[in-house]
């Protein structure tokens, strides 16, 4: 058993999905669960980090931490260590988990296994497996010397555990001291979009080049919607301006790990099955029945994704409605 | 303005990786060695902020075995005025790479702004930009999509998840890492290419910015390549059918609907 630290996320007064899967992860397995969360008024949240499994949770509130900031967490965050001390500290590789946890890592001195997909516990320890070359392959990751082991974790690489709404934490108030910062983020200027984001969806409706143009994926957004998917595109989709870089899923763009990826009209270049092979579920759609993707994809469509996508939005949308 | 860029060496995207022999590492042989996408955007912003700030000049820094200084010289052909080249084990982690980039730059006279990639593409780890700031206690921006510089502050615009931005002002001397969307990264003239074979690239060992072996914390072993997959089912008959039997797979074979 171990006391392991999870560093909860929020954005909007809700927490993230990966929160819960950090903490329903470590209470599986038995250890001692502390949840970390920062923020100005966010005290509520605490209840349902037990749900999912914190026992304990550490709140530091503060007008300096209404938006997030890596100086301000750091600040807040290595003194709480120090005075605690983990045996592990977890984040999410998220925008926010993936921005401060290396600082974090620096201050104590300590090495960060980023971005893991495989996490299990021995004891006091964790065992971590995170891919390299964008998933091209796999490695172990040992850490050396001595302090708490820190890792962030691929965003639905463990999946979200069930709540149990019976469980309660104990509350503990702890320093919020944010420190001087040297950069402060102003304001959050919202997306446009209401669909979730690729890395964080479960389902991903993705488009290539064979969509031809950025009208055209009307069609795939439509699909989404019916599945609270979010939208993705392949490289050579970006590159063609159909959709924004934000969207690409590959090496050089976003890796998903979704329960289900489905490519329309995507071949399969490296690059791009680089970036969604550890998906769950893979369907591809594709004229070209010797096309790449079929390779690693677990159900394959054989056709002309404009006929294909609007009838499978039509079954998804009875299946969803049975 | 004394301009710094962090760049790595990396493994072409195209690349398809082999193990060595002792599953330790990959078998370098025969890879096409690139600048990592995300610090070419890294030298553009550079170089776009040298342009519009007379007297200023732009040192683009590596850290890794002797083949790094290729990139180096990758940067000075796009318009970098000299190089640094720390020399570290290829197995170095993301602290020492970091440590020793960091203890290069505090050899300098000044650094006023530090440009980076926000992750490189071979071991993704989005680690070393973050590192290399705290050692410099800088503040820093990841994911940077758009900046506005002033002598003293930037106004830096993040991307965070759904298409969301952060707009941060942050205070110089600062690190920022590239994300794509920043710039168009130009490419290197024939001239240019000449020129930068006479540039200075400083040569430095791990002794001479400060770091020992004790300052890697992790290290990567036991490399697998991903299971092959089993083929897939491919649903027959026309459009109607197909989407029909699929559903049908997803919801009871795979249970993901």
């Amino acid at each position: 058993m171990a006391k392991i630290f999870v560093i909860a996320e929020h954005r909007d007064g809700k927490l993230k999905k990966t929160t819960f899967e950090l903490l329903g992860a470590s209470a599986a397995a038995g250890n001692e669960t502390h949840a970390v969360l920062l923020g100005e008024g966010v005290a509520e949240l605490a209840k349902e980090l037990a749900h999912y499994g914190a026992q304990k949770v550490h709140l530091a509130e503060n007008a300096g931490l209404k938006f997030y900031s890596a100086e301000a967490y750091c600040n807040v965050i290595a003194p709480l260590v120090a005075a605690q001390k983990p045996d592990v500290i977890l984040g999410s590789h998220s925008p926010t988990g993936r921005d401060f946890m290396p600082r974090l890592a620096a201050r104590l001195n300590v090495g960060l296994a980023s971005d893991c997909t495989q996490l299990a516990f021995d004891g006091a320890k964790i065992k971590v497996r995170r891919p390299v070359y964008s998933g091209k392959a796999t490695v172990e990751v040992e850490f050396l010397g001595s302090g708490p082991q820190m890792a962030t974790i691929r965003p639905n690489a463990l999946g979200v555990p069930k709540p149990d709404t019976s469980k309660a934490a104990e509350t503990m108030a702890c320093a919020a001291d944010v420190g001087a910062v040297k950069s402060k983020v102003l304001e959050v200027v919202k997306g446009s979009s209401a669909r979730p984001d690729v890395t964080e969806a479960s389902i991903v409706v993705s488009g290539g080049r064979a969509m031809k143009s950025a009208e055209n994926f009307k069609i795939l957004e439509e699909m989404a919607d019916v599945l609270g998917a979010a939208v993705g595109a392949s490289r050579a989709a970006v590159d063609a301006g159909f959709r924004p870089h934000r969207d690409q899923v590959g090496q050089t763009g976003k890796v998903v790990a979704p329960a289900l990826y489905i490519a329309c009209g995507i071949s399969g270049a490296i690059q791009h099955l680089a970036g969604m092979r550890t998906s769950k579920c893979i369907v591809a759609v594709n004229t070209d029945p010797e096309a790449p993707i079929y390779q690693i994809a677990d159900y394959g469509v054989v056709g002309d994704l404009f006929a294909v996508v609007p009838v499978l939005k039509d079954e998804f949308k009875k299946i969803k409605e049975h | 303005m004394n301009i710094y860029v962090c760049l790595k060496q990396t493994p072409d995207t195209e690349t398809k990786i082999k193990l060595a022999a002792d599953s330790n590492g990959i078998d370098t042989a025969g890879i096409k060695w690139i600048v990592s996408p995300y610090d070419e955007l890294a030298i553009e912003e550079a170089l776009r902020l040298k342009e519009k700030n007379a007297g200023s000049t732009v040192t683009a820094i590596s850290a890794g075995p002797a083949r790094v200084v290729e990139a180096i010289r990758t940067a000075l052909a796009m318009g970098a005025d000299n190089g640094i080249h720390v020399e570290i084990p290829e197995t170095a982690d993301s602290n020492l790479t970091a440590k020793a980039i960091a203890g290069a730059l505090k050899k300098e006279a000044k650094v006023d702004i530090l440009f980076t990639g926000k992750e490189a593409i071979d071991d993704g780890a989005a680690q070393v930009s973050q590192l290399v700031a705290e050692y410099m206690g800088f503040p820093y921006v990841t994911s940077l999509v758009g900046a506005e510089y002033s002598a003293t502050a930037v106004k830096a615009k993040r991307e965070i998840e759904g298409g969301a931005f952060e707009m941060i002002e942050i205070q110089l001397p600062a690190l920022f890492a590239a994300q794509k969307g920043l710039n168009e990264p130009r490419y290197a003239s024939l001239p240019n290419i000449m020129k930068a074979k006479k540039k200075e690239v400083k040569p430095l060992k791990l002794a001479d910015v400060g770091c020992s072996d004790a300052d890697q914390k992790i290290r990567f072993k036991n490399f697998q390549l991903p299971p092959p997959k089993q083929a897939g089912k491919k649903v027959a008959g026309d459009a109607a059918a197909q989407a029909k039997e699929l559903v049908r797979l997803l919801h009871e074979e795979a249970k993901v609907i």
